[in-house]
């Protein structure tokens, strides 16, 4: 019901300026050698030893403008910081973020404020993220309001914009985050991001808490408003069926590091990196009569404040040998798929793994 | 206002008496309310099904739907404020009735629990080995040796590496995964004839998921435990299930053989519920999304409580709540399309 309110795309003229400066040809967002290491103590009585958690670790990677970018990974993989990084809510230790072409916090380049109003986010918490105190309308129109627009002009165009999540403004708009359902809430939330008129959003498990049944409202809503506004997406998500329905292409994180990335149906029906292919089968099988039978990798991820030597996935790999141990892998692309950039020893020729391709 | 017919229909008909020997869980007209200041909401309204021994019922629900509350009724682990009616029998013993002192040597030894969260289950301060020991000690009186290699055992028996040292970590020692295997060795203790798991595997990353899902579907099948699992997601009950329960606004809906249900779903919210969950191949489609929300429970619609969601909904539906019909192959459903009677294809469809 709620998804097919269509109101017809009225939109109103641009409230914040915004321009496409690079073109179509220019991603929307290059990131280049990312990191962000947090110190840490460890045990001991006389204040232990100074050492760090790599939570993201030297990560690469493009978005296309009006691409949806996936991006899985267990728990602790680095997913949410490396989101956080990228619209600056962390300051990266190392590395550069190019949004359309400007560099993000150099001189000549694009302002973190102004990255802020173009690169919006979505949280899983949809309650933690809306002030409480706030009727939902002001919430979303706060953000415009920020940024110089007039205050009688945001909240029409935040009215608006309810409607266009599937939220009755009549109804809805002077309610407070506590009298809407989590579905509602989230809803909200995108509403509030979308109030800045972003080109880029980042989406961080921002379907994970709702119900089955509300997680299929709020997909068809991304997708509709990805059509409607040109939006680029990055979709951060552990469940694998929910990136592979939205996403173009999908970045498989391993302990802060990149392993793969790929178009959605490459990556799935020929994942390269044992790790991706451990992940996909770990999915449930759907069939009661063709259940799984042995599950595909043992154990627990490592503890990220030891990782191992060399690839830090050899320790539960069922291809690690020597070369694992002593070199760490780099994202290099496949001999026969140049979109498809894998990290690890046994896919790429002259590495010295017994299983190389042949150079 | 429910029809007479209604109030016939929903009694629970007849089961073959085949072999009430193998019956170990009886649930009938199982209701339970919360009461608070601001009014009573009732959580579960009419819960009924049994469990033989050895079997895995699977309940599947979206949150609020009642799936955890049926779980720990069946412990009467309920805060102080519910109050429970209906039948509750576990392996013979009347649990609605039972005093709480009575109920305390089978907790644990009949029925033990796992949780969603062993990091919150597990007691912070105590090793693993003291915490396995302690219950080995209370409920079946072994002697500290003999409990510590009973420990041992279990620690072996739910595939933990290394169990000797791990008999000495404290829970915050420990990974995920192998916290929730510790918490599994703990409720396995004593040989419960049942074992409620309350969303055991959904705190857990992927790959560790399938790991316990799979240890926990070898032990039932080893030791011969029935249980129920509750759980929000599909694929696990298409893992681990016999049988699955669909639970919507504190009643069961729909309750089959887990192929049965996946293949042929009979009421309408649980195939919905089966269109509108993402899977393989479903790229660049429009989902097929069920409207609106969940009810709220302290305002349930009359009628059925999935009507206002329902795309058959006729005039029948918001007036008459459905009573449950016992189909072949021991399924039964919640729905006025599969009621006895012809009165929904009778009934007036709804006026938009």
């Amino acid at each position: 019901m709620t998804d097919t309110l269509s109101l017809a795309p009225k939109t109103s003229p641009r409230t914040l300026p915004v321009d496409d400066r690079g073109g179509p040809r220019q991603p929307m967002l290059i990131v280049e050698d990312l990191k962000k290491h947090f110190p840490i103590k460890t045990g001991g009585a006389f204040g232990g030893l100074r050492t760090s958690v790599k939570a993201v670790d030297g990560v690469n990677f493009t978005v296309a403008k009006r691409e949806t970018l996936g991006v899985v990974g267990e728990s602790g993989c680095g997913k949410s910081t490396m989101a956080r990084l990228l619209s600056h809510l962390i300051t990266p230790d190392t590395g550069s973020i190019i949004f359309d072409g400007e560099k993000v916090g150099a001189s000549g380049g694009i302002s973190v404020r102004d990255l802020r109003r173009q690169m919006q986010m979505v949280f899983q918490d949809s309650y933690s993220s809306l002030n409480p105190r706030l009727p939902i309308v002001d919430s979303i129109a706060f953000g415009p309001k920020a940024n110089g627009v007039k205050g009688s002009v945001a909240r029409a165009r935040a009215e608006e914009i309810l409607g266009l999540v599937g939220l009755n403004p009549r109804q809805f708009a002077r309610r407070y985050p506590h009298q809407l359902s989590g579905g509602q809430r989230q809803r909200v939330n995108i509403a509030r991001a979308l109030a800045m008129e972003p080109r880029l959003v980042v989406l961080d498990e921002a379907v994970s808490a709702l119900d089955k049944s509300v997680e299929a409202q709020v997909l068809n809503l991304l997708a509709r408003l990805k059509e409607q506004f040109e939006l680029t997406y990055i979709f951060i998500s552990h469940d694998l069926n929910v990136v592979q329905y939205i996403s173009d292409r999908v970045l498989v994180m391993y302990l802060g590091q990149v392993v793969e990335i790929g178009e959605v149906d490459e990556l799935y029906a020929r994942p390269s990196h044992p790790y991706t292919e451990a992940l996909l089968s770990s999915r449930p099988s759907m069939d009661p009569a063709r259940r799984r039978t042995e599950p595909p990798l043992a154990g627990d991820p490592p503890n990220p404040v030891n990782l191992p030597s060399g690839c830090r996935f050899r320790t539960r790999c069922a291809l690690a040998e020597e070369v694992c141990a002593k070199v760490a892998p780099v994202l290099t692309p496949l001999p026969d798929s140049p979109t498809h950039p894998v990290a690890c020893h046994a896919r790429q020729p002259g590495a010295g793994h017994s299983l190389s391709p042949a150079a | 206002m429910m029809s007479r017919s209604a109030r016939q229909a929903a009694t629970p008909a007849p089961e073959a008496p085949a072999m009430p020997q193998n019956r170990l869980v009886t649930v009938e007209d199982l209701n339970v309310r919360f009461l608070s200041r601001d009014g009573d909401v009732s959580i579960l309204n009419g819960v009924n099904f049994t469990l033989d021994r050895g079997e895995v019922l699977c309940l599947l629900g979206e949150s609020g739907s009642g799936k955890s509350v049926t779980l720990r009724a069946l412990m009467r682990l309920l805060p102080g404020n519910a109050r429970i009616s209906g039948r509750l029998e576990v392996d013979g013993h009347d649990i609605a009735a039972m005093k709480e002192r009575q109920l305390r040597p089978l907790r644990g030894s009949t029925v033990a629990m796992i949780f969603q969260e062993p990091m919150t289950a597990l007691d912070p301060v105590f090793t693993i080995g003291q915490q396995i020991t302690e219950t080995l000690r209370a409920h079946k009186g072994l002697s500290g040796g003999a409990a510590r290699k009973r420990a041992l055992e279990l620690l072996e028996l739910v595939q933990i590496p290394n169990a000797p040292a791990r008999l000495k970590a404290y829970p915050h020692e420990l990974s995920g995964g192998l916290r929730q295997r510790a918490m599994i060795a703990l409720a396995l203790s004593c040989d419960p004839k049942l074992l409620l798991a309350d969303e055991p595997t959904t705190a857990l990353d992927a790959t560790v998921q399938i790991q316990v899902l799979l240890l926990l579907r070898e032990l039932q099948k080893e030791l011969g435990m029935a249980t129920v699992f509750v759980t929000h997601d599909i694929g696990v009950a298409c893992e681990i299930a016999d049988r699955v329960g669909v639970m919507y606004a504190g009643r069961l809906v729909e309750g089959a053989d887990v192929g049965r249900i996946i293949k042929e779903p009979l009421h309408p919210y649980t195939s919905a519920l089966m269109r509108s969950t993402v899977h393989a191949g479903m790229r660049g489609q429009v989902l097929d999304s069920i409207p609106g929300a969940p009810p709220d429970l302290a305002a349930l619609p009359p009628g059925c409580a999935f009507a206002p969601r329902c795309q058959s909904a006729r005039s029948l539906c918001v007036q008459d709540e459905p009573g449950s019909t016992s189909l072949p192959a021991g399924r039964t459903v919640r729905c006025h399309i599969h009621g006895a009677e012809a009165a929904w294809r009778t009934s007036p469809p709804l006026a938009e």
